[in-house]
């Protein structure tokens, strides 16, 4: 069953969906959306660490993902403003990742790839990380669910309820690092974006236009044929 | 009894700063007292909460919680994220999750049954001030920790709010710690007071301290206010007025029984 690439492409978006709908909750709740946005930004950059120094993408991403939520974490506490600094992290991580990546002759000819991901690529193996990943982030957003919810609702009242807000944060912080990417050979920096932050139009708007663009394509594919091959003909 | 919390010689310092927002502060709270912490803006009221409570750190001195103690806190103009929709029935359950029955009957204690199925965003201030005393109430705890419970409320709601806390004292038996403006209810409901300026300027009785001078210094026009309230026993001779002359108000802290000279 899992030899047809097309199997493969759902059952990878459907993992990711799995996952990216509860965790894209909180990121709505919390207005968390640019944080998710500059994290799937800065993956960019994990993507060029990676191919540089021949690594798994997935180790890459994580890792660089990784870093930036625990950056902003420390940041915040520190009593920066979080917008501003976003803004500064979020386009710095993706100017750096887009130069990176240029540097980098494999990469370069690819580069649509990682931001709009490549869901028909997906291979056994990318499924298994994808699977074992989303299972760990849900399991870890039920088990912690009733926490999280209240501290997302008040910093305050989940304190005196002997929880601890910055632990919740960082936990979510990570969540998101981690389906970040997952997500990037998937369905790619940009998009995964969208997903998290729940914004279903955006989500809608570009998977319709992707899927338009392949029934064109392949339309337009299979006309040329009949005209460069005359061995084909239609009947 | 030992008191429920106990602070000795607490110091605490404005968030990120070496200056000091409460200095040496002795406190302590027995059970089933009702202890209202007055203060002006900026006198460290809510941080001499948030440090008895833990929730920030002591710069310096002790403070000293009763093993086990369950606390049911309503924190100072909770601000709700409208992004999340929740039910107030929901909302009671975070973070532990309650049976209906017990949701309801807390509901019903503080005045506000049926309010379950209700969004937090469209209650009134009133309503929202009840719905967080339930939730407060629900984990049935020794000690009830209020910081400004009334903000926003007008003044017959501030009134029967603080009638609910007596109430709520009084049938389980819960100490209540508050941070209030309301002066004039506050000294009529309170056991004690404590007057905060970053460090406790006076403490003790209601009356007490509304006769204290460093109160009247701090609050000036309006502590006149509660110091009459006070006086009001001596203001008027019962001797020359004809009996039931006099309209007694709920709260009116004298009767004729025996008369004073």
């Amino acid at each position: 069953m899992l030899d047809d690439f097309f199997t493969r492409a759902v059952l990878a978006g459907l993992g990711l969906a799995l996952v990216a709908g509860p965790l894209g909750s909180f990121v709505v709740w919390r207005r968390m959306a640019y944080f998710g946005d500059s994290t799937a930004h800065a993956a960019i950059l994990g993507v060029a660490f990676a191919l540089a120094f021949d690594i798994s993408i997935y180790a890459g991403t994580l890792a660089v993902a990784v870093s930036m939520a625990c950056l902003v974490s420390a940041l915040v506490a520190r009593g920066q403003a979080m917008d501003t600094m976003l803004g500064v992290l979020s386009h710095s991580a993706l100017a750096l990742g887009l130069v990176a990546i240029s540097f980098v002759p494999q990469a370069r000819s690819d580069l649509g790839g990682y931001l709009f991901g490549d869901i028909l690529a997906v291979g056994r193996s990318d499924l298994v990380l994808i699977w074992t990943g989303a299972a760990l982030v849900l399991g870890v957003l039920i088990l912690r669910w009733q926490r999280l919810v209240t501290s997302s609702l008040n910093e305050e009242l989940a304190m005196a309820a002997g929880i601890d807000p910055r632990v919740e944060r960082l936990v979510l912080s990570l969540a998101l690092a981690v389906v970040v990417a997952l997500a990037i050979r998937v369905v790619g920096s940009l998009l995964i974006s969208a997903m998290l932050a729940n914004d279903t139009p955006v989500v809608m708007g570009v998977t319709f236009v992707f899927a338009c663009l392949v029934v064109l394509f392949n339309l337009i594919a299979d006309i040329l044929y009949g005209w460069l091959d005359p061995r084909i003909a239609f009947r | 009894m030992s008191a429920l919390i106990e602070s000795s010689a607490l110091t605490v310092h404005r968030p990120g700063t070496s200056e000091p927002v409460l200095a040496q502060v002795d406190f302590r709270i027995q059970p089933g007292e009702i202890v209202t912490v007055v203060g002006p803006n900026g006198s460290g009221k809510s941080s001499l909460i948030r440090a008895l409570l833990g929730h920030m750190p002591l710069a310096s001195g002790r403070v000293v919680r009763r093993r086990g103690l369950r606390i049911g806190y309503v924190p100072q103009w909770v601000q709700l994220d409208t992004a999340i929709p929740m039910t107030v029935r929901r909302f009671l359950s975070l973070p532990t999750r309650v049976t209906d029955a017990q949701a309801e009957a807390a509901l019903a204690r503080t005045g506000v049954a049926g309010l379950g199925a209700r969004q937090l965003t469209q209650l009134s201030g009133g309503q929202f001030q009840r719905v967080l005393l339930a939730r407060a109430l629900l984990s049935d705890p020794h000690l009830l920790v209020l910081d400004e419970p009334t903000q926003g409320l007008d003044q017959p709601g501030i009134v029967a709010f603080y009638q609910l806390i007596e109430e709520v004292r009084r049938q389980t038996g819960a100490a209540v710690l508050m941070v209030s403006h309301d002066l004039l209810v506050v000294m009529r409901s309170s056991d004690r007071v404590v007057c905060l300026n970053g460090h406790v300027c006076c403490e003790g009785t209601p009356q007490h301290v509304s006769t204290a001078p460093e109160y009247r210094a701090l609050f000036g026009a309006e502590a006149q206010g509660t110091l009459a309230l006070y006086r009001h026993r001596h203001d008027h001779d019962h001797d020359l007025m004809p009996a039931g002359a006099h309209v007694h108000r709920p709260g009116c802290g004298h009767d004729h029984t025996a008369p004073r000279r």
